[in-house]
């Protein structure tokens, strides 16, 4: 095995142009997992967490900000779900980036970017494209993301609503992979944004549910029962050891009506 | 003559007296079966069936024998002695024979310099399988008759009636232990033909039992050693790399060391018994039980490993703590293609205290009567017969102590926070306390202690007393409960002698301890203890004429007579002693018979917090009131209580090993969910000492029965907070919201 | 290959093996059993050290990558004479049973007492959530630290 561990963004971008399909580490703590079952024997990794381009948080998020970080803010609904990524050991160690370039429909900060219809900044030695979301995210654990090719940061839209409130969902009350989970954003003018986890083969937009409630400048109860409906309808879950599709169906709705009346307050 | 030392000792019984091993084990040099190495070692690793059933067609090692730094890899060809093995019967085959007939079953065995290459040949080993239609459904099982143990009880009127019934059904899932130490071991050849053995055991004499007849040695040529153990909970009872580690060892004539990964130690020890019961309970209109109807099918898997003993158990406490003139049950462990199962601490008490205690709680619903009025009116207690085998209990039985002062220990206030921390769904931010709804719920349980059913139980100890104190020698296996510390306490307490060690003690050395299980080892190998150190004093104050003895030599009248170096000048006292508890007998054909040496009852409430419109709960307090005879250690008691505790509360809303086809799901960490600390409730408890007719200064065992009724109380709870009927363990949430 | 790192206060060179966790590298190759194997997938915090100031899975970090990393095990914090505070407090408040875990929760719940010499309860369960128990049931451990935390 061979290991590139560079220090700034340009030599670990030549590491990946002589080395286009060498297997990038950020945190560890998805890679390291299949390393350790013997899933993956990576012959070449370049290791990213020394590089200090990928650490920046401003208008856009560095690849390489770990959850530990992004718990203290800025954003209120990306804090919550950061709070919740595995344990405090993995926080401290995984990243945003990770989360993107692993791509499970559990990711938990998927929910939060997906509502804010979030870019994501790809960077090679031959240059930068930034893609939406749902250009990056094009499956159960597949992206975009070409060899030669790694993930820079994530960039936000310029207006992100106040109101942005994430809850996840799971049998146990710490350090648990979600059965379903969710990000609800309100603008002002009452457009809002709702993002599900853990419910179809990528985490999914709520285009009709986020219709309805949109055009509500004072949601009453019965509005907000609809909107709860139209999410369980929405989402595409399955079954599995985790969880049932029914209860997921069930748990995303009350999860995201619960998230709205939240960002109402 | 015997006489208890008037002065009070340090460090003797009674006080929370520090763990031997605790600084070892804080600063991270106490050694673990897993931490073990020797020079020139060995890594072992397993080739495992892929399906629960499935015929060998091809098993090739040749390819993967190529590879540098394999050494070894064997098959069920090379097993010398006897090809099977198994406590009760040795019907598992040791390697595959022919025919995998669980998930994870091992088909052969990999030594190689290091782990990787271990791995890498195991994966290289050209194995063919045909997979064969397994069964799992333990009803059809039984329908086909693949029964381990029918065990019948037949006691009073068949036809006796009372004016109320209720009837119900119910499910228990497959728990895990889930120690955090996975099985592991380190076999070391003796250069003449022997091996010597550490692994994780509870009981090393039973394994050493079975191994040398599979390696084809004498007895003598292989030696267990105790080792550091990682938790147990039942998952060491049976024996898992034992064979595998020494087949390796003896063929290469090196050590070599065997660990199992996380994935495999799910697959590789045996689990809790899933159940399904159907119990009809008939009482009168004043309360009074009548009648109990039973039928209990546990699953007990692929082998038989302990599923008779669990059988037994599940049979004869199927009514709880009541007394009840008319019992009829049918219990049966079947044979399936599911993992097999065996011990996990409660050891098939588990599964039937929480369908007698819903039946209670049912029962008090159609009388219209207080729960646990009902069960303080139908209480157990000394001088009744056990209602299943007619047995009379002679040890105190405070059913009515523990539920009075359960029901004494304040309730918490109710939920006054909005941290997540403290809500259903944790940090998970799922829920406000306007979503929330609080319920209490009450489950009481009886557990036998040590074995039972004529089985010879015993327990070997010796001890030495020279000029630089105390050694005990026991065989007994220290797990992380505290043995070893209340073995201690005892022997000061006897001795008078402050200084104590215990003393790690090989099978070669010392006959058997017996189990690290049933609650046992309190009584047994604390009784073993006690009676060689009340030896020891008696010599020494014989042999000096004294009157007391204590870490400075024997006295008389108050005077020291005879110091230690004195009056061990002509070397050690000792004295070595096989303590039995009372004999118990074989069931006759109704389940009737003194098939038990002790009992304990406790009792449990819990509080919990749920959130009924996401089925999520949290578990807030469990308070309990345990009959544990006398606390010899009351920070051990304490640990023991809360610890046996979480693990009943994880039985009743997130452990379970989910089965597809026989294979495990969830045969990891990330999936099969242990409570966290933030899952954790807390404990507030009532010990009640009423001593034991046979246990050490009457202390009796107490590691099981939190474990016990703790889940049911849960369920009671959730019910009470939500009204729903709930019959399954664990509690999913999909269950809850009815979607 | 070869990675040079600070490890419990001592500069060392070592030889990580290809796909080499830290903890492998701790436990098999360098003398530190301290550090717990029980699932390699960083749900049990068994195998937590503080790495350049950041408790972490050690089973999580590629051996390969830690070269300039400042690594404190549980052995870096304390030894039989001179026990951590943590360690004194978990051996006197009944934190320990079969201590497979203690190592784990040794070093996060010292990482945790160094920022925040005074952690509530609550905090205390948060920071510690990382870290399975299976024997005390937690209680045991939380009045240990409570009492470090003057609660």
């Amino acid at each position: 095995m061979e290991i590139d561990r560079p220090t700034d963004l340009a030599t670990a971008l030549e590491a990946l142009r002589q080395a286009p399909d060498a297997t990038l580490l950020a945190g560890g703590t998805d890679l390291m997992v299949e390393i350790n079952f013997g899933h993956r024997r990576p012959e070449h990794v370049i290791a990213l967490r020394r590089v200090n381009e990928l650490q920046e948080v401003d208008g856009t998020i560095g690849a390489g900000v770990t959850w530990a970080r992004l718990e203290e803010g800025p954003h209120r609904a990306l804090a919550q779900a950061a709070r919740t990524v595995g344990s405090p050991q993995i926080r401290a160690a995984g990243t945003i980036g990770g989360n993107l370039g692993t791509a499970s429909p559990a990711g938990d900060g998927l929910p939060f970017l997906v509502a804010l219809d979030a870019e994501i900044e790809l960077r090679s030695a031959a240059g930068s494209r930034r893609l939406r979301w749902d250009e990056f995210l094009t499956g159960p654990k597949l992206t975009a993301l070409q060899p030669g090719e790694l993930i820079h940061s994530v960039v936000l839209p310029e207006e992100i609503p106040a109101r942005q409130e994430f809850g996840k969902v799971g049998v146990r009350n710490a350090m648990v992979i979600s059965a379903v989970m969710a990000c609800v954003v309100r603008y002002e003018d009452g457009r809002t944004r709702v993002a599900v986890g853990s419910a179809g083969p990528t985490t999914l937009r709520m285009g009709r549910a986020e219709e309805m409630i949109s055009a509500e400048a004072d949601p009453s109860a019965a509005a907000l029962s609809e909107f709860q409906r139209l999410v369980s309808e929405e989402v595409r879950p399955i079954t599995d050891h985790r969880s049932t599709e029914s209860y997921r169906r069930h748990a995303a709705g009350v999860i995201a009506r619960r998230l709205l009346e939240r960002c109402l307050r | 003559m015997t006489t208890t030392t008037g002065t009070r000792i340090r460090g003797g019984i009674g006080e929370s007296v520090k763990r031997p091993d605790g600084i070892p084990k804080v600063i991270g040099n106490f050694a673990y079966a897993s931490d073990l190495a020797a020079d020139g070692m060995l890594w072992g690793a397993t080739l495992r069936s892929p399906y629960a059933r499935a015929r060998v067609v091809r098993l090739d090692p040749a390819a993967a024998l190529a590879i540098p730094g394999v050494q070894a890899i064997l098959t069920q060809d090379d097993v010398p002695g006897r090809k099977t093995f198994g406590q009760i019967t040795a019907d598992q085959p040791v390697l595959v024979d022919g025919e995998a007939r669980f998930w994870g079953e091992p088909a052969a065995v990999v030594a190689a310099d290091d782990p990787e290459t271990a791995r890498l040949a195991v994966a290289a080993i050209d194995v063919e399988w045909e997979e064969l239609e397994p069964l799992v459904d333990m009803e059809e099982a039984l329908g086909r008759d693949e029964v381990f143990r029918y065990a019948p009880v037949r006691r009073g009127d068949p036809d006796a009636t009372g004016t109320v019934v209720v009837e119900g059904y119910y499910e228990v899932g497959m728990q895990d232990q889930a120690p955090l130490g996975t099985e592991a071991g380190l076999a070391i050849p003796d250069g003449e033909g022997g091996v010597d053995l550490w692994v994780t055991s509870q009981w090393t004499h039973e394994d050493h039992d079975q191994i040398w007849r599979s390696l084809d040695l004498a007895p003598d040529q292989v030696r267990q050693h105790p080792t550091g153990i990682g938790g147990a909970f039942g998952a060491r009872e049976d024996m898992s790399l034992h064979i595998h580690v020494c087949l390796l060892a003896l063929r290469t004539g090196r050590p070599v060391k065997m660990v199992y990964n996380r994935e495999e130690s799910f697959p590789g020890h045996v689990h809790r018994h899933p159940a399904r019961m159907w119990y009809r309970h008939e009482a009168d209109a004043d309360g009074t039980l009548v009648k109990v109807e039973a039928k209990i099918i546990l699953d007990g898997g692929a082998y038989m490993d302990t599923t008779p003993a669990v059988v037994g158990n599940a049979v004869y406490f199927t009514t709880g703590p009541y007394r009840v003139d008319s019992v009829q049950v049918d219990g049966y462990g079947v044979r399936t293609n599911n993992p097999p199962t065996g011990a996990m601490r409660g050891f098939g008490v588990v599964q039937v205290c929480f369908a007698h205690e819903s039946q209670m709680d049912r029962l008090a619903e159609a009388l219209g009567m207080d729960p646990l009025e009902l069960r303080k009116h139908n209480a157990l207690t000394t001088g009744d017969p056990l209602p299943t085998t007619g047995q009379i209990i002679e040890t105190p039985l405070p059913t009515v102590g523990v539920i009075e002062q359960l029901a004494a220990i304040p309730l918490p206030p109710p939920l006054d926070s909005d941290d997540p921390r403290r809500l259903p769904g944790g940090t998970g931010l799922t829920t406000t306390p306007d979503y929330v709804t609080r319920g209490v719920g009450y489950a009481v349980s009886l557990k036998n202690i040590a074995f039972s059913e004529a089985f010879d139980d015993f327990a070997e100890a010796r001890v030495v007393l020279s000029p630089s104190g105390v050694e005990v020698h026991t065989a007994a296996v220290e797990v992380g409960q505290g043995m070893v510390t209340v073995l201690q306490q005892i022997a000061r307490t006897a001795l008078g002698v402050e200084q104590v060690a215990i003393v790690p003690t090989d099978t070669s050395e010392i006959g058997s301890a017996g189990s690290t299980s049933a609650s046992r080892q309190t009584q047994m190998a604390g009784g073993a203890v006690l009676e060689a150190a009340r030896a020891v004093r008696d010599l020494a104050l014989e042999q000096a004429g004294g009157d007391d003895l204590t870490s400075d030599g024997v006295w008389r009248a108050g005077e020291l007579v005879m110091t230690l170096d004195e009056l061990c000048a002509d070397g050690p006292i000792s004295h070595h002693t096989r303590f039995r508890h009372p004999p118990t007998e074989e069931p006759d054909e109704n389940g009737q018979g003194d098939l038990h040496a002790d009992f304990a009852v406790a009792a449990h409430r819990a509080v919990v917090d749920v959130d009924a419109e996401l089925g999520l709960v949290r578990v807030v307090q469990v308070d309990t009131a345990q009959d544990v005879g006398l606390v010899l250690n009351p920070q051990s008691v304490r640990g023991q209580i809360e610890g046996g505790i979480l693990q009943g509360v994880g039985l009743a809303v997130m452990e379970e090993l989910v089965l597809d086809r026989g294979i495990i799901l969830n045969a990891s960490f990330t999936d099969y969910l242990l409570p966290t600390f933030l899952d954790a409730p807390e404990v507030e408890m009532a010990l009640i000492e009423e001593p034991s007719p046979w246990g050490p200064f009457g202390a009796k065992g107490m590691g099981e029965p939190p474990t016990i009724s703790s889940t049911p109380a849960v369920v009671a709870a959730i019910r009470n907070a939500t009204g729903l009927e709930l019959n399954r363990v664990p509690i999913r949430p999909q269950d809850i919201t009815g979607t | 290959m070869d990675i040079r790192f600070r490890l419990n206060g001592e500069d060392r060179a070592v030889d990580a093996g290809a796909s080499q966790s830290l903890l492998s590298l701790l436990r098999d190759g360098l003398g530190l059993p301290g550090s717990k194997n029980a699932c390699e997938q960083g749900e049990c915090g068994s195998c937590t050290v503080v790495m350049d100031g950041r408790a972490v899975c050690s089973c999580l970090v590629l051996a390969a990558d830690t070269d300039g990393a400042d690594i404190t095990t549980v052995e870096g914090l304390g030894d039989e004479d001179t026990l951590h505070a943590v360690q004194a407090a978990l051996v006197d408040g009944g934190g320990v049973q079969c201590g497979f875990c203690t190592p784990g929760f040794v070093v996060a719940a010292a990482h945790l007492f160094e920022s925040n010499p005074t952690p509530s309860t609550d905090e205390i369960r948060e920071a510690l959530s990382g870290n399975i128990c299976r024997c005390t049931g937690y209680g045991g451990i939380l009045r240990s630290l409570e009492g470090l935390a003057g609660r």
